[in-house]
């Protein structure tokens, strides 16, 4: 059974998709009994489902949970079309295991479009073959048989067996094709579309080990893993016995690590690179040890990059011919020259961390030639393989067991951590558990990359968008764009303006970069939808209205694969602006203001508007958000659906208000939350979501929510202050009236 | 050196230097993995525990100076009566996502409404924000306090 997703070209979520499914979009997994697996008076129907005697039935979760809420919302499609309660359904998490269960990772808010159909005919396959064990048993056929709560009826008579006392012959029975199926009516859904709490909820709250950092293994030893500030740097000395002086800690040695280990091909984030292990008997004797070890790092050409100098370098490339054309439509130069107002503005936003609260760690055990691991990781596969390479074993040696992770973001796409955890405990002879310090974790990540926008915008006397240019210079890794870079030829407003030119520079950069959610979109949005705010003003017109118009009257714009719904976004920029108040907008009080923005990513069309107050010395007070957004036919989990949406949204706020990663001689600054500042309680606000349902089916929400957050909150900020906020993070002093 | 804590009402020996902060000592020493670390300089609040009842950041407390005081983690908030209703408020809303800073954020909870049983947004804010979601659950961390306190939720 294959699926073949219609995937939109955004152009970094591409990225994510490359390096998760090497073999293309692509799901492939079996829907054949399991062999061997009916131990214990359990029926397995097929990977994903087994059946108890008793009538419990176990559901794979297939996919690494990392908060999106994943582990509860794939089993809920399963178990629908299944026709079993929820009450009796145990999920369990599956090992990665590509054969059994198709790709395993956690990007590109991609489970629901990928999932939507294929695991709803997973359970249909497995009630097929029950309702077939029963009419075997009743000697007549499939359709005089109905399922209900678990049981198979025989129609005519009424009589009942249990899945559980069926589940057993199915042994004998060859699956239907999943195709030939006839999936349930929405209006018969009993689990789909329920607000359920995340199956690990009671776990949750009682604190019970269900994270990568609570893994215990027999004899297991736990290990720090000093590296160099500057990437890639290697270790030029360090006083290993020191460490080895602190009480509890059993080995220290030098890594080499991997050469290619900064930019691994076909790899999101880091390989192994250059280090200093200590291994003891605690995670605390490990860290004193390593506080010991006075390491001296190599010179290495990356020590020359900072922060500073990568903004003097994108001012001379503006002052300069772009690099490169992206897209030229129209006459860009003519129709500005003719515009009856042009606006010229420079936008610029840091790199950021991911910040997973659950730093990275790993959990690795070799023996006899085998690695078991266990890790909290959202993109099992390439880390086996890169573990595999990095090591010299074969990757059907290695066991990836995917442990819950303390948050995700993007971050744990990279398995730079479970390489690191393999060849430690490898060199260690024991289980070890890798954990890196906060420290590490913001100073070794693959970044949101920064960037620099400078854009030129033309209105005509009608107050229409009629020119926009952009030079955007990014980053440069080898001979292409950094990882999560880059900019689509088709990101919007082209398409929608008669004369748009967009091009591209590049920076060389030695700091990894990667996607931190919803790559590339929650950089953009703030630029183009601030933008086109700028331009709405100038052309002395209702934001909100400019945007309508700006949208025009088709309901698609584009052809396959760059197909813009029109139509869907006026339909939720018309809703928020209902939602909230918008047209009574100036009746707020002086220092007040709404901002709206919208932006379709990951298949997912969002409209925002923020409230805002901006005091006098330049404060910034969030005091509401609206969402309205389109994701299709159906919430299937409204609990988890809601939760993403409004997490997102206050994730773009934290990263606008607060976050910026700066490099100071080709390392990272910051060090911990007290100079890398996330959104606490006293700065969030609520916020209240709508879902439009349309006829189009499912797609994600882990991700499109997030970037029309910031730029609705910057032009709420302009609504509120008259200043306009074209750099992150939004500081104090930029809003001082 | 060899301590002996008062952890969850049980008397239990910990052999490790004084300066192991309480958190590891609990994690790595006596398998209590409750309580989380995320930051290592009470700055985010996931390590939280009760020591005679108050919030504190087990991250930044030494073993060595403990002595004889309550230490209260999250495993033992189901036994509490406040506990209790704070995380059935946590379950009834679905309040995590990932769950990693939540253990935290109801220990933190708990100690509000301990001290402060119908609380205010202000005392909501003043309680709670040294406690960080990075998933940023806090609509609904703000609506299950307000629950569990028997206030409306928004």
């Amino acid at each position: 059974m294959t699926l073949h997703s219609k995937i939109l070209p955004e152009a970094n979520r591409r990225e994510v998709l490359a390096s998760v499914s090497a073999a293309g979009l692509t799901l492939a997994f079996t829907v054949a009994p399991k062999a061997n697996a009916q131990t214990a008076g359990v029926g397995a129907l097929n990977a994903f489902v087994r059946v108890a005697p008793d009538g419990m039935v176990t559901i794979m979760a297939k996919n690494p949970e990392v908060g999106q809420g994943i582990k509860t919302m794939l089993p809920m499609l399963i178990a629908e079309e299944l026709d079993v309660p929820w009450e009796k359904v145990r999920v369990e998490q599956a090992d990665n295991d590509p054969k059994a269960f198709g790709r395993q990772f956690a990007g590109g808010s991609m489970a629901t479009p990928l999932h939507w159909d294929e695991l709803r005919r997973v359970g249909a396959v497995a009630r097929a073959m029950l309702i077939q064990a029963a009419a075997t048993a009743w000697n007549c056929g499939p359709a005089d048989c109905a399922t209900d709560s678990g049981n198979v009826i025989h129609k005519p008579s009424g009589k009942k067996r249990t899945y559980g006392s069926l589940a057993l012959a199915c042994a004998n029975i060859t699956p239907p094709d999943p195709k030939s199926l006839t999936l349930k009516d929405a209006k018969a859904y009993r689990i789909i579309g329920k607000a359920t709490p995340q199956y690990d909820v009671a776990k949750i709250v009682t604190g019970a080990p269900l994270f990568g950092i609570d893994v215990q293994r027999p004899g297991m030893l736990y290990a720090t893993y000093a590296k160099a500030g500057v990437f890639g740097a290697k270790v030029a000395s360090a006083d290993l016995e020191a460490a080895k002086t602190v009480k509890g800690v059993r080995k220290a040695f030098v890594v080499e690590g991997d050469p290619n280990g900064l930019f691994p091909a076909g790899q999101l984030g880091q390989g192994l690179l250059p280090g200093v292990a200590v291994v003891a008997d605690t995670w605390w004797a490990a860290k004193k040890g390593r506080d010991k070890l006075k390491v001296k790092w190599a010179d290495h050409p990356t020590s020359s990059q900072s922060t500073k100098g990568f903004a003097e370098q994108a001012a001379q490339l503006h002052a300069g011919k772009p690099q490169k054309n992206a897209r030229n439509d129209g006459d860009v130069d003519a129709a500005l020259k003719g515009a009856a107002k042009t606006v010229e503005a420079a936008y610029a936003y840091p790199f950021i961390s991911h910040a997973t609260l659950e730093p990275q760690n790993c959990t690795a055990e070799f023996k006899d030639g085998k690695l078991e691991i266990w890790a909290p990781t959202q993109n099992p596969e390439p880390g086996r393989q890169l573990t595999a390479r990095t090591l010299g074993i074969k990757p059907e040696d290695i066991t990836i067991h995917m442990i819950r992770g303390g948050g995700g973001f993007g971050r744990r796409l990279a398995n730079d951590y479970m390489v690191e955890a393999a060849w430690i405990a490898r060199e260690t002879g024991a289980p070890v558990k890798l954990l890196w310090t906060r420290e590490d974790d913001m100073a070794h990540d693959q970044y949101r990359p920064g960037g620099f926008h400078f854009l030129k915008g033309g209105v005509d006397a009608q107050g229409n968008l009629i020119a926009l240019q952009d030079h955007f210079v990014t980053y440069q890794v080898g001979q292409g764009v950094a990882p999560s870079a880059g900019m689509a030829a088709n990101e919007y407003p082209a398409g929608f303006v008669p004369n748009v030119r967009y091009d591209t520079s590049m920076i060389p950069i030695g700091i990894p970069t990667g996607p931190l959610r919803a790559p590339g979109s929650n950089a953009l949005a703030f630029v183009f939808q601030s933008f086109i705010d700028e331009m709405a003003h100038a052309a002395g017109q209702d934001p909100l209205a400019f945007q309508l118009k700006l949208l025009g009257d088709k309901d698609v714009v584009g052809n396959p694969p760059s197909r813009y719904g029109a139509g869907r976004m006026r339909a939720v920029l018309t809703a928020v602006g209902e939602m909230s108040g918008w047209a009574d907008r100036g009746k707020l009080p002086k220092g007040e203001g709404l901002g709206v923005a919208h932006y379709y990513s990951h298949q997912g069309y969002f409209a925002e508007v923020a409230h805002v107050a901006v005091a006098t010395d330049g404060a910034v007070k969030v005091k509401k958000v609206w969402v309205a957004c389109d994701v299709g036919s159906t919430i299937i989990n409204p609990h988890g659906a809601i939760n993403q949406v409004q997490g997102s949204v206050l994730d773009g706020l934290s990263a606008a208000l607060h976050q910026s990663i700066t490099i100071e001689n080709g390392a990272v600054k910051e060090r911990n939350f007290t100079d890398y500042r996330l959104l606490r309680m006293s700065e969030s606000c609520p916020v209240e979501v709508k879902f439009l349902k349309t006829d189009f089916p499912p797609t994600g929400l882990g991700e499109p929510a997030l970037p029309p957050a910031i730029p609705a909150l910057a032009n709420a900020i302009f609504a509120a202050s008259g200043k306009r906020v074209r750099s992150l993070p939004i500081t104090k002093d930029m809003l001082k009236a | 050196m060899a301590y002996t804590l008062n952890v969850n009402g049980k008397a239990l020996s910990a052999d490790v230097d004084g300066d192991t902060p309480l958190l590891w000592t609990l994690r790595d020493t006596l398998g209590i993995v409750g309580p989380k670390y995320g930051c290592g300089v009470s700055a985010c609040g996931a390590c939280t525990v009760h020591i005679d009842g108050q919030p504190m950041r087990s991250c930044s407390i030494p073993t060595g100076a403990v002595g004889a005081a309550k230490v209260t983690t999250i495993e033992a908030m189901a036994a509490d009566p406040v506990g209790k209703k704070v995380q059935q408020a946590w379950m009834d809303l679905d309040v995590a996502q990932c769950g990693y800073c939540q253990p935290g954020q109801i220990m933190s909870a708990t100690a509000l409404l301990a001290k402060t049983p119908k609380p205010t947004d202000a005392q909501i804010d003043a309680a709670m924000s040294g406690n960080i979601c990075r998933c940023a659950t806090y609509v609904r961390i703000r609506a299950a306090i307000k629950r569990a306190s028997g206030q409306k939720e928004a």
